[in-house]
C-alpha cells in the first residue's frame, strides 16, 4: 500500500497569553490507502488539532511550528491559502463530531452539496445534483431524490451524519478525517455508521483517518491504531497488537478503563490523576506523574520513541516489552 | 460488504417514514407569525396602507402635483366640502387649495418609499460592513466599531439635519441622510450575531470543504444572521420614515412640490390655532397609523424569531 498521507515531527503551538501550549509536538504518522488509522485519546491531548493541521484549519494564535504533511507526495505545509482550498472538500475531506452543527441550518441539503461540487470544479448544476443524489444514496438514506429538498432539522441526527458523510465523499477525496463523528449518536446508528464508512472506504480506497477516544469503536474499525497523550504519540501499532499488549502504561490504562475489562460490581479502574495541562508539562515524561511505573528517569527525561516488531512503536522509558523486544530507536 | 459506487444500499431505512411534505423555514415563520390577532390587523392595516398609496393616481380625485387642476378659490375648506373643481374633498383642502386625501395618500407614497429605499440601502450596507467586520476581526473590527460608536453617540436628527443642510433637499438627499443615520444599527447587529455564528461548527464544515472566504461568509453566514436584521428593518423603517416628517416638518426635508406627510403636517401647523385643524390631522393621523402599523408588524416578526420568548 502506497502512503496517501505522510506526517512526520509535525508540531502545532498556540502562543497563549499564559505561555506557549504545544498541542501537538513532534507527531509522526501514515496512512495507507484503503486504510483506517484511530487516533485515540483523551481530551486535549492533541487529536482533534493534529486533523485540523493537516487539513490546514488551525487558526491563530495556532501555527504549524515545524514538521511536514505530504499528501501522495505533496507538502502541504508552508501551502498558501488558495492551494490548501484546492485540497480541502477535494483530496482531503473532514467528518465533524456533531452532525446537529455541522449542517448549516437555514440552506437546504442540496445546496449544500451542490456547493461542496461547485467549489472544487465547473459541472452543470443538474450533473452536480445528479451526484449529490448518488452520494446520498451511497450511505443508504432512503428516497435520496426528496430528502435532498430538505433542511437539516428535518432529518435525524443519525441522517444528518450520513448526509455530512455523503457531502465528505461527494468529490472521491483520498483522504477523510473523521473527528469522533459517532461520539453524538446512539450506539445503534453508531455501529451503523461505522459499518457503512468501512464499507465505503473499502471500495473506494479512501484512506480514513478516525479520530476519537473510544477504544471500542478503533478495535472494530481500525486497521491500525495510534494512542496520543499530551500532544505527543505514545504507541501505534496494529490494532490487534496494540489492543491485545499494550506497550505503553498510558494505553494499557484506557484499556483497563474500559467497563468490559472490570468487574460487575466492582468500580472501574481508573488512570489516577489528570491529564497535564499542554503550557505546563513536566520535565520528563509527559504521562509520569500519572505512571504506576514511572521512576527517577521517568521524572528527568522524555523518553524517546521506541520500534519494536510488527512496526510498533512506543514512547516509554519501561514499555511492558514481555511481548516484543526493542529493535531500534527513532530519530526523536 | 462490496457495493459499486452510486448503486443503491438498502440495507438503512431506520429513520420513520420519509415526509413529503418540506416546509421552508419561511413557511413556519408565516404560520407563527399569523397566530398573533393584534400582529395580523396590523398587518391588514400596512398591506391596505401600501395598497392604497399604489393605486392613489386611480382613486384619487386630484392630482396634489398638478397645478392646472388645483384651484386656489379651494383652499382651506373643510372636510366634506363640494370643491370648484367639482368633487367633495372628504378630508378638506390644504392652504392652497389641493385635497387633503389626494395630498395624503400621494404623500404616503413619498414617505414610504422614502423609508423603505434607505432602510433596505443601509441594511445592505450595514450587513455588510458588520460580516466583514466579525469575520476578519482584529484591528479592522475595533475601528469599524468605534466608528459605529461614533455614529451611534450623536442624535440622528442632529445628522441628518447637517446632512441635509449641506446637501439640500430633495427625495434622493434625504435618503442619502438616512442612510448615513442608520446603517450604524444594522452594522452592530449584524457583527453581534456574525461573532456567535463565526464560531459555530458549520463555518469549519464549510471552510473544510474549500468554500471561499465571501463565500462563507454572505452565504452560509449571512443568512443565519437575517433574523435579527428584519427585525431592526422593521424598526428603522418605521423610525426613518418618522424621522422624514421631523425634518420635512423642520422644512430641510422634502420641498413644497414634493409633499410628504410631513411636508403636509408642516403646511396646516400655521391653521392649528385658526380652527383649521384638518390641515395638519389627517397627514398627521396617516402618519401614525403608517408607524403604528409597522411597528405591530415589526414587534411579532422580534417575538417569532426569538427564540427565548418561545412558549
Amino acid at each position: 500500500m502506497g502512503n496517501v498521507l505522510e506526517v512526520s515531527n509535525l508540531a502545532t503551538y498556540f502562543e497563549t497569553r499564559a505561555g506557549t501550549v504545544k498541542a501537538v509536538d513532534g507527531v509522526s504518522f501514515a496512512v495507507g490507502r484503503g486504510e483506517v488509522l484511530g487516533l485515540v485519546g483523551e481530551s486535549g491531548s492533541g487529536k482533534s488539532v493534529t486533523g485540523c493541521a493537516i487539513m490546514g484549519l488551525v487558526d491563530p494564535p495556532g501555527r504549524i511550528v515545524s514538521g511536514s504533511i505530504k499528501l501522495g507526495g505533496k507538502e502541504l505545509v508552508g501551502l498558501d491559502d488558495q492551494g490548501m482550498r484546492a485540497i480541502r472538500g477535494k483530496e482531503i475531506s473532514m467528518i465533524f463530531q456533531d452532525p446537529m452543527m455541522t449542517l448549516n441550518p437555514v440552506l437546504r441539503i442540496d445546496t449544500q452539496m451542490i456547493e461542496a461540487i461547485d467549489a472544487h470544479e465547473k459541472t452543470s448544476k443538474k450533473a452536480a445534483l445528479a451526484r449529490a443524489q448518488q452520494a446520498l444514496e451511497k450511505v443508504g438514506i432512503p428516497a435520496a431524490a426528496d430528502r435532498l429538498k430538505a433542511y437539516p432539522h428535518q432529518f435525524s441526527g443519525g441522517m444528518r451524519q450520513r448526509v455530512a458523510i455523503a457531502i465528505a465523499l461527494l468529490n472521491n477525496p483520498s483522504l477523510i478525517i473523521a473527528d469522533e463523528p459517532t461520539t453524538a449518536l446512539d450506539v445503534t446508528i453508531q455501529s451503523q455508521i461505522l459499518a457503512k464508512m468501512q464499507e465505503l472506504c473499502a471500495d473506494s480506497g479512501t484512506a480514513l483517518i478516525w479520530i476519537t477516544h473510544d477504544l471500542t469503536v478503533v478495535a472494530g474499525l481500525a486497521h491500525r491504531v495510534a494512542v496520543m497523550y499530551a500532544g505527543r504519540l505514545v504507541e501505534t501499532g496494529f490494532v490487534d497488537d496494540v489492543l491485545d499488549h499494550p506497550l505503553h502504561p498510558y494505553t494499557r490504562g484506557l484499556l483497563r478503563s474500559l467497563p468490559s475489562e472490570g468487574i460487575p460490581g466492582q468500580p472501574l479502574e481508573q488512570i489516577p490523576g489528570m491529564t497535564p495541562s499542554l503550557g505546563r508539562l513536566p520535565p520528563g515524561c509527559a504521562f509520569a506523574p500519572r505512571c504506576r511505573n514511572a521512576t527517577e528517569i521517568c521524572h528527568r527525561s522524555s523518553p524517546e520513541g521506541t520500534v519494536f516488531p510488527n512496526q510498533r512503536l512506543a514512547r516509554c522509558h519501561h514499555p511492558f516489552d514481555s511481548v516484543a523486544q526493542p529493535v531500534g530507536l527513532t530519530e526523536r | 460488504m462490496s457495493s459499486s459506487p452510486g448503486q443503491s444500499l438498502s440495507t438503512a431505512p431506520t429513520q420513520g417514514p420519509v415526509s413529503a411534505r418540506v416546509e421552508t423555514p419561511f413557511q413556519r415563520f408565516a404560520a407563527a407569525f399569523l397566530e398573533d390577532r393584534v400582529a395580523v390587523a396590523g398587518l391588514a392595516l400596512l398591506a391596505f396602507i401600501i395598497l392604497s398609496s399604489l393605486i392613489a393616481p386611480w382613486i384619487t380625485p386630484q392630482n396634489p402635483y398638478d397645478l392646472t387642476r388645483v384651484d386656489l378659490l379651494d383652499s382651506r375648506m373643510p372636510p366634506g366640502s363640494q370643491t370648484m373643481e367639482g368633487f367633495t374633498a372628504w378630508l378638506g383642502t390644504d392652504g392652497v387649495g389641493r385635497d387633503l386625501y389626494s395630498g395624503i395618500l400621494y404623500g404616503l407614497r413619498i414617505s414610504l418609499v422614502v423609508g423603505v429605499v434607505s432602510g433596505l440601502i443601509a441594511a445592505t450596507l450595514g450587513m455588510s460592513i458588520g460580516l466583514i467586520s466579525a469575520y476578519v476581526g482584529g484591528k479592522l473590527d475595533t475601528f469599524i466599531m468605534r466608528l459605529v460608536d461614533l455614529q451611534l453617540s450623536l442624535p440622528s436628527i442632529l445628522v441628518a439635519l447637517i446632512l441635509v443642510a449641506a446637501l439640500g433637499k430633495g427625495v434622493d438627499k434625504i435618503i442619502i441622510a438616512l442612510i448615513v443615520v442608520q446603517w450604524a444599527y444594522y452594522a452592530r447587529t449584524v457583527r453581534g450575531t456574525a461573532l456567535v455564528e463565526r464560531n459555530k461548527e458549520y463555518v469549519d464544515a464549510a471552510r473544510a470543504l474549500g468554500l471561499s472566504k465571501s463565500r462563507i461568509i454572505f452565504r452560509h453566514i449571512l443568512p443565519n444572521c437575517l433574523a435579527p436584521v428584519i427585525v431592526v428593518l422593521t424598526v428603522q423603517t418605521a423610525h426613518a420614515i418618522s424621522l422624514e416628517a421631523t425634518l420635512s416638518f423642520l422644512g430641510v426635508g422634502l420641498p413644497q412640490t414634493e409633499p410628504s406627510l410631513g411636508v403636509l403636517i408642516a403646511n396646516g401647523f400655521q391653521y392649528m390655532l385658526s380652527d383649521r385643524y384638518w390641515i395638519s390631522f389627517f397627514p398627521g393621523v396617516a402618519l401614525l397609523l403608517t408607524i403604528v402599523a409597522i411597528n405591530l408588524v415589526g414587534d411579532r416578526i422580534r417575538d417569532v424569531l426569538n427564540p427565548r420568548l418561545e412558549k
